[in-house]
């Protein structure tokens, strides 16, 4: 098999990055999956685009902006329903001290 | 050896506008948690961000203030980083076209004017609140502050001491409250900084390693940690150390800075493009109508303080160094008309006491037409200056009118000759060695009987005619 250009290494520090638990065949197979598309990223490269801008956005529109007016809040029981663990006022998140 | 100091800083200012930078909650400060969100700034899903365009303005007038080129094209990127303050587990910041680049800003210092350089100025949204202490093993979430809008400026490394540094902050500080883009209320958090320090051999080109600190809330443990570092930065050099590149926190309690528990690799934001969010071409004509709308600026006003007023250059620096002081100023003066008088008063006894008792000077207690009234008491002779003083502080305490107090308390000044004369003819009687003295050529002594005559009339004699008349009656004296 040819190098990868994503090696299990990467794919580790990414992961990490991403708070994803993966194992072994896991990594060898987002390796692999990684390498296809940088691979194909890697063909777009060989076209010249040294005229066209860089896009960001598909639509063809800018500046879309909101005026600086209140709009009323969503109601705290509401939202915090939505969440798997809250007290009455408030989400609760595992302690991550940095 | 001697060192240079390198200093640069990251002020974020959270911006007053009444709406978060992406969604239409209220974004002023509450202390009932999860009050002001929605599903927006909650990250549910199906929501669009719309940036909010007072937001996008008050970041082009400091660009302005601060003389930066405002860019043409502008856009909005993620910062990824996993942390629950944010509930999308990225950041909306400006991380390849901020909105405005290569400004600067003249700051006062002891010598003389310096020209600090300002990288860029960018917008983003603040973060919510964590609280960690309730619980042993888990933290609650308040996400009221996450997507209020924020102003980051970045400083070139152009500040070469910690005293720069607190100028600099300061200065900016002042700027913003001017221009009315934030209430740069630090006690809320509205304005913060961080903070990077190094040193250099004098002389050598590249700059030393570096050490940054983050989320300064307040411009004296801005001041105090740059010193620390400093201090620290020499003195591992000094012992032949190496300094590492690192991120420190600063406990203002202890006075000193930790190492933050660095993790193995740097941090990678892996900062893209905010696709949700269309980019912005920020109109020319805006741009101008903006300029022209500027309003003065503090330097600005410390000019014309010197030329219409007047005064000197330090009182004006000092008058004009906070919005709120200085239109307490100028309403006053124009009620009086006579600007060095009311500058004394201001820059004297108004600040002491604001600064003893914690005011804020946009809540003196004394209206600029109270202070008047009092101003034109002495002047008229009614009360003495140093009597004004007193009157002052109780007027602050009480709210009351200079006129009233004077009254109740009995404080005109006794400025009838015949009366001041019996006075001062019962402090002579009363303090013969005195008189002998002065007799014999110790002239000092006059002083002390002008003190004992004022100390008679529990300070409400007039000082002038006291100096006057006992100056006579011991001439007379040394005549007989």
């Amino acid at each position: 098999m040819k190098k990868m250009k994503v090696s299990i290494q990467d794919v580790e520090s990414v992961a990490h990055q991403s708070q994803l638990i993966l194992s072994e065949d896991e990594k060898a197979k987002v390796a692999q999956d990684l390498t296809r598309i940088l691979e194909y990223a890697d063909k777009l490269s060989e076209l010249n685009t040294d005229d066209v801008e860089p896009t960001v956005q598909v639509l063809p529109i800018v500046d879309i902006f909101r005026e600086d007016e209140i709009c009323p809040s969503m109601d705290r029981e509401t939202i915090l329903k939505n969440a798997p663990h809250a007290t009455d006022d408030s989400f609760i998140v595992p302690k991550i001290v940095e | 050896m001697e060192y240079e100091v390198v200093i640069g800083l990251e002020v974020h200012a959270e911006l007053s506008t009444k709406t978060k930078l992406l969604c239409g909650c209220a974004a002023e400060f509450v202390r009932e948690p999860n009050t002001h969100c929605c599903p927006g700034c909650l990250a549910m899903p199906g929501t669009l961000p719309r940036i909010n365009k007072r937001a996008v303005e008050y970041a082009i007038k400091a660009g302005l203030a601060l003389n930066c080129d405002i860019s043409e094209y502008s856009r909005m990127d993620r910062k990824h980083y996993f942390y629950p303050d944010l509930a999308k587990a990225y950041q909306v910041t400006q991380h390849y076209y901020p909105l405005c680049k290569n400004g600067y800003l003249d700051i006062e210092t002891e010598d003389g004017e310096r020209r600090i350089g300002i990288t860029q100025i960018h917008l983003e949204e603040d973060a919510g609140k964590l609280i960690h202490d309730e619980y042993e093993t888990e933290s609650l979430v308040d996400y009221n502050r996450s997507g209020v809008p924020l102003i980051e400026i970045v400083s070139e490394p152009d500040l070469r001491s910690p005293e720069e540094g607190r100028i600099f902050l300061e200065t900016i500080k002042s700027i913003l409250e001017y221009i009315e883009v934030s209430d740069c209320k630090m006690e809320e958090g509205s304005l913060r900084c961080d903070v990077n320090v190094s040193v250099r051999p004098k002389g050598q080109k590249e700059y030393g390693v570096r050490s940054e600190m983050k989320n300064l809330n307040s411009f004296r443990a801005a001041h105090r940690a740059m010193e620390y570092e400093v201090k620290r930065h020499i003195s591992i050099l000094e012992k032949g150390g190496e300094i590492p590149r690192e991120t420190r926190r600063w406990d203002d309690n202890m006075g000193k800075s930790f190492p933050m528990r660095t993790k193995e690799e740097a941090n990678d934001y892996r900062y893209f493009p905010d696709a949700d969010i269309v980019p912005m071409y920020i109109d020319r004509e805006w741009v101008a109508r903006l300029k022209e709308e500027m309003p003065e600026l503090p330097s600005e006003r410390r000019d014309r303080y010197v030329r219409d007023y007047d005064l000197p250059e330090y009182d004006a620096g000092v008058l004009t160094s906070s919005k709120a002081l200085a239109e307490y100023f100028e309403e006053c003066i124009a009620l009086y008309d006579d600007p060095k008088n009311v500058s004394n008063w201001v820059m004297g006894d108004i600040l002491r006491i604001t600064k003893e008792q914690n005011i804020e000077h946009e809540d003196i207690p004394v209206t600029p037409n109270q202070l008047v009234q009092l101003l034109r008491l002495v002047d008229k002779g009614t009360i003495s200056g140093s009597i004004g003083k007193n009157v002052l502080e109780e007027m602050f305490a009480t709210g009351k009118d200079a006129d009233t107090i004077v009254e109740e308390k009995g404080l005109k000044q006794i400025s009838d000759a015949g009366e001041l004369s019996k006075i001062i003819e019962k402090v002579l009687e009363d303090n013969p060695q005195s008189v002998e003295d002065y007799l014999s050529g110790k002239k000092k002594a006059m002083g002390y009987l002008v003190g004992q005559t004022m100390r008679a009339t529990r300070g409400k004699a007039n000082p002038q005619m006291v100096n006057k008349i006992l100056k006579e009656e011991l001439d007379g004296l040394e005549e007989e």
